[in-house]
């Protein structure tokens, strides 16, 4: 029944009534002149001659206790070039059994170790020796990510990948220093409390930044002498098998880290109602995050940390440097395709600079270079799957029907691959579907507003609460905003500032629990008190 | 052989060993990135201590060099990048330098155990690896270094900044050059310190190769500054300077008590101090006696009797004396004096002559106050500074072998009956460093743990140091503690930011 559901929230089927053809000719004339400028970027001859990575695919199946293998099915499902649609490589599909054996593996790594009994320190230098494996493969795995998923390379290899390694050794960092407490009793009591690893970690993580998502969960799991079962997303299935196959030969003993691809209706669904799994934790959409939740409540009532989407304000003032906020608020939204979790998609500005403000977005969002992800230069390249761009393309839609403005873009780029134009809307109203839901794309809606009660108000009412940017240079606002918002990151005069050491995650909608900082690791401890009567203590 | 029995001989305690003592590579004072030549040319020698013998002569640091070196210090800390990189890249830098001081373990071993006299087979397993996890222990905490956000009692917003103290004076000793060395300098990198460092004056050389490693890792230049000297020429400059923002010290509480002194008297430094000790292993009836007397013999033995936790005063219960007495006798009689390069020594040469002689008089002392010698009282050998493992029963806690610190391989046993007795014992000591006990009974273990005023309780274990165990003194044991994240907080300030709040939604 949940797994039904799941799979209709998961289906690619999509109603969208006329497809991006249609919406091209019906948008023709409100962005004219942009159609000039994006011909500049000449995208579709990206399109046309993709540069062929040069990187192999090495590791296509299963990685179950320390092994790669078939599906217990046999079955394989296609990975995507998003540039294209083409397909990349045939990957194992996991099931319900692959989740199962995967679960065995990994209990019978916590249950009989040698993981959780090793020293701190031994898994410390494990953690170590992988983040230099993942530095010396740097260029493959980079490649390898821009592939699957169609991030800017330069992105890929300039940021995430060494912010991958950082993260590691954040989390090396941390296992030789998980501290109980001794606690204070009423009585003639010893008090401590252990910090225990919760045992068998399932996780199951998103598309798009596939290994960052997998640092943030794997490296706390570990770090605290945790198993893992981890389901990346069936759109990038790649790099997290090449880097579990790294983890390996750094020492990590067999069954700690499993990785099953697959989708959620079938492989996510079995690991989150599993018996046997003692803790899950999920990034994605908030529809699956229900879903998940649900299913861990019926199965063994295991806790569940969710990272789920957001409709994340970003607040321009008066007192702003308009030129450094248009640059930081087009960051905030475009990065990545869009397709962030905390972007700022609603762009509050306030009336005073609204309209330098608009001109100088527009402006910014046309010299946006999007085209191949493996070219120099290039900022943005294709959206993750079809589902997703006929998803970004019907908001566009909807946009436009509920009579926001559009400033610039809204029309696919090229005629082959997910591309679409940096588009930006004004006159948005906070009604509006494209100021309410999350449309993870590169879509920017600016909305106005007089006075910091106002905009409180509005940033604050959506179902979700995840992010927030706020431009001021006055210490007061900055002060009053940083406690009003009911968000879970608040970036003053910044935004997507991600160090290891920040906790990240969300308020309301946007799910529960804190994924890095020290906060993560609550995620994956249990906490037992061990209470001693005590006999003529000298002190209590 | 010795009347003993030790498994030594007469003229000199064993055959040289194969092991070819690498050359001294690093010999002048570390200041700023460079190798100098103290600024008056003196130099002093260290001294090879199974002969006697010369080592090398090293370039002495005295008042004006350390003036050079803070004056570097102060410029890396005030100008430098070291305090103004994340210290996710600080970790890196000391990640680094923790591989490099593996790549050279042997030579790095072999360094300690020709300048201290160690164990060259346990420093290469001991030592030198502590010395690279605690930097890497230290690293990880680089960037965990966490200020809180205050509850303010009106409207203001508070929050508390951990920042970096400024130029750190370390002032180390002798018995453990290297893991001294990492307790000091690791916490106060991660913490985004600069520092001067005085090694033990008969113990200069492996801080110098390690200040050479740190170099060689991309430690920039004026953060770490190391220079060799005397106390009462350098030690006294650093602790009595006007420039440097904190004094950490390890030694002797005599020393220690002047360097506080000359701290107050000149800026009113805080000062951190890991002192003597007098730590008592109290061993209870219902412990397995074998097992007891292993432990009791290593926590007086272990680097013979030259670390400040040595478990120099041994309390049996009644019921097990006897049994005890006699095993603890005949295993010291087992225990294997001899060449610090040869595997099968299990005791070098006491450091030098000073601390030699300080220990026979001692024995002396045990004697003249009616304390019964069991075993050893002697020098091993005619050469190099070997002394027998030495056990005194019949010692009364007022005599001075069983109050003073003896800095050597002397155990004074003592007998109790119960446990208010054992626990009044344990504590009569002006000193407060750590204490071990014995005992199968899981309330007399809790009871004396809390009972026993010392910074460490070991249950049945002695010894068990770790990068996140922090440890240090009660009472004249000095105060502050090393290792550990408590370590870190030697070296930062603690400052507290207000700003007022207007609408706050919460308070």
């Amino acid at each position: 029944m949940a797994a039904r559901r799941l799979s209709w929230l998961l289906s690619r089927s999509l109603s969208a009534a006329s497809g991006p053809d249609s919406l091209l000719h019906s948008l023709g004339r409100n962005s004219g002149g942009g159609i000039r400028k994006w011909k500049r970027f000449s995208t579709a001859a990206a399109v046309d001659e993709v540069i062929i990575p040069q990187v192999q695919i090495p590791y296509t199946q299963h990685l179950i206790d320390g092994k790669f293998v078939d599906s217990a099915s046999g079955k394989t499902f296609p990975t995507y070039d998003p540039r294209t649609g083409e397909v990349i490589a045939q990957v194992a599909e996991g099931d319900a059994e692959d989740i199962n054996r995967a679960v065995v593996a990994a209990r019978k790594a916590f249950d009989e170790g040698p993981w959780p009994k090793m020293t701190a320190y031994e898994r410390c230098r494990i953690l170590l020796r992988f983040a230099d494996l993942v530095e010396k493969h740097r260029s493959e795995l980079a490649a390898l990510e821009t592939w699957d998923n169609g991030k800017p390379y330069q992105q890929s290899f300039n940021d995430e990948l060494p912010m991958f390694v950082r993260l590691f050794h954040y989390y090396a960092g941390w296992a030789d220093k998980i501290h109980g407490m001794t606690v204070p009793a009423d009585g003639k009591y010893h008090v401590q409390t252990l910090h225990e690893p919760i045992g068998v970690a399932g996780q199951i993580i998103p598309w798009n930044f596939p290994l960052l998502m997998f640092a943030w969960k794997v490296g706390p799991a570990l770090a605290c002498g945790n198993t893992i079962v981890l389901k990346t997303a069936e759109q990038t299935p790649l790099t997290a098998l090449y880097v579990a196959k790294l983890l390996h030969e750094a020492g990590l003993p067999p069954g700690v880290v499993n990785i099953v691809s697959g989708y959620g209706p079938t492989a996510g669904a079995a690991l989150a109602s599993h018996m046997d799994v003692d803790k899950l934790a999920f990034t994605g959409s908030t529809e699956t995050g229900k879903i998940v939740l649900e299913l861990a409540a019926r199965s063994n009532l295991k806790p569940v940390t969710l990272e789920l989407g957001g409709k994340s304000p970003f607040i321009v003032y008066d007192d702003a440097d308009v030129d450094q906020a248009v640059e930081v608020a087009h960051f905030a939204l475009f990065f990545n395709q869009g397709q962030c979790c905390c972007a700022g998609s609603r762009t509050f500005v306030h009336e005073r600079i609204y309209d330098e403000f608009l001109e100088k977005s527009k402006k910014r969002a046309l010299k946006r270079v999007v085209g191949d992800p493996f070219k120099n230069g290039v900022e943005q390249g294709p959206q993750i799957d079809t589902e997703q761009f006929e998803k970004v393309l019907r908001y566009i839609r909807s946009g436009i029907e509920s009579n926001a403005t559009l400033e610039c873009g809204g029309q696919r780029l090229g005629s082959k691959g997910f591309f679409i134009q940096p588009t930006v809307f004004s006159d948005v109203k906070d009604e509006m579907l494209i100021a309410q839901d999350e449309i993870f794309g590169p879509v920017q809606t600016i909305l106005k507003f007089k006075d910091t009660e106002e905009v409180i108000r509005r940033a604050n009412a959506t179902r979700y609460g995840l992010a927030a940017g706020v431009f001021t240079k006055n210490v007061h606002t900055a002060n009053t905003l940083m406690r009003a918002l009911r968000v879970g990151t608040v970036w003053i005069n910044c935004f997507d500032v991600f160090d290891a050491a920040i906790p990240f995650g969300g308020y309301k909608m946007s799910g529960t629990g804190r994924e890095k900082g020290i906060y993560s690791l609550n995620n994956y401890l249990q906490i037992k008190a061990v209470v001693e009567p005590l006999k003529n203590p000298a002190w209590i | 052989m010795t009347s003993n029995g030790h498994a030594t001989n007469d003229s000199s305690p064993s055959p040289p060993p194969p092991f070819k003592i690498p050359p001294i590579k690093f010999t002048n004072l570390f200041i700023n990135g460079q190798f100098v030549h103290s600024l008056s040319g003196k130099e002093f020698e260290t001294i090879d201590p199974r002969t006697g013998e010369v080592i090398v002569k090293i370039s002495e640091g005295r008042k004006e060099d350390i003036d050079v070196a803070v004056q570097a210090a102060r410029h890396a800390f005030d100008n430098g990048p070291w305090p103004r990189m994340s210290g996710a890249e600080r970790a890196r830098i000391m990640m680094k330098w923790a591989d490099l001081i593996e790549e050279n373990l042997e030579e790095l071993a072999a360094l300690d155990a020709i300048d201290a006299g160690k164990l060259f087979h346990l420093v290469k397993v001991l030592d030198i690896p502590a010395v690279a996890s605690a930097i890497r222990y230290y690293a990880g905490a680089a960037d965990k270094i966490h200020g809180e956000v205050l509850k303010a009692s009106r409207e203001f917003h508070a929050y508390t900044l951990m920042e970096p103290i400024g130029v750190v004076g370390h002032i180390i000793p002798w018995n453990f050059p290297s893991t001294m060395f990492a307790a000091k300098v690791s916490p106060s990198l991660a913490a985004g310190c600069t520092m001067v460092l005085k090694p033990a004056e008969q113990t200069p050389l492996s801080a110098l190769f390690y200040a050479h490693l740190a170099k060689q890792a991309g430690i920039p230049d004026g953060v770490l500054n190391v220079v060799p000297g005397f106390g009462p020429t350098a030690g006294a400059a650093i602790s009595s300077h006007m420039d440097i923002d904190k004094v950490s010290f390890t030694g002797s509480t005599d020393v220690g008590r002047a360097i506080m002194h000359a701290a107050a008297s000149s800026n009113l430094k805080p000062v951190s101090l890991e002192l003597g000790g007098k730590s008592p292993l109290v061993i209870f009836d219902d412990a397995d006696v074998d097992k007891a007397a292993d432990l009791a013999l290593l926590g007086i033995l272990f680097n013979k009797g030259e670390i400040c936790v040595a478990s120099s005063r041994v309390f049996v219960q009644e019921g097990i004396y006897d049994e005890f007495e006699k095993k603890l006798v005949e295993k010291a009689k087992a225990w294997v004096v001899g060449d610090p390069f040869d595997p099968k020594s299990q005791q070098g040469p006491q450091v030098d002559k000073n601390q030699f002689e300080k220990i026979l008089s001692y024995i002396e002392i045990g004697k003249q106050e009616g304390a019964t010698l069991l075993t050893g009282g002697k020098r091993v050998g005619n050469k190099g500074y070997y002394i027998e493992p030495t056990i005194f029963s019949n010692v009364k806690e007022d005599m001075r072998i069983a109050q003073d610190e003896i800095f050597g391989p002397v155990l004074a046993l003592m007998k109790f009956r119960s446990i208010e007795e054992a626990i009044k014992g344990a504590n009569n000591s002006r000193y407060g460093l750590a204490a071990g006990i014995v005992t199968k009974n899981i309330d007399t273990a809790n009871t004396v743990s809390r009972s026993i005023r010392a910074g460490i309780v070991w249950i049945n274990c002695y010894f068990a140091f770790g990068n996140d165990i922090p440890y240090g003194g009660y009472k004249q044991s000095g105060f502050g503690r090393d290792f550990g994240l408590e370590a870190l907080h030697k070296y930062l300030q603690v400052k507290s930011v207000v700003t007022p709040i207007y609408n706050s939604p919460w308070l």
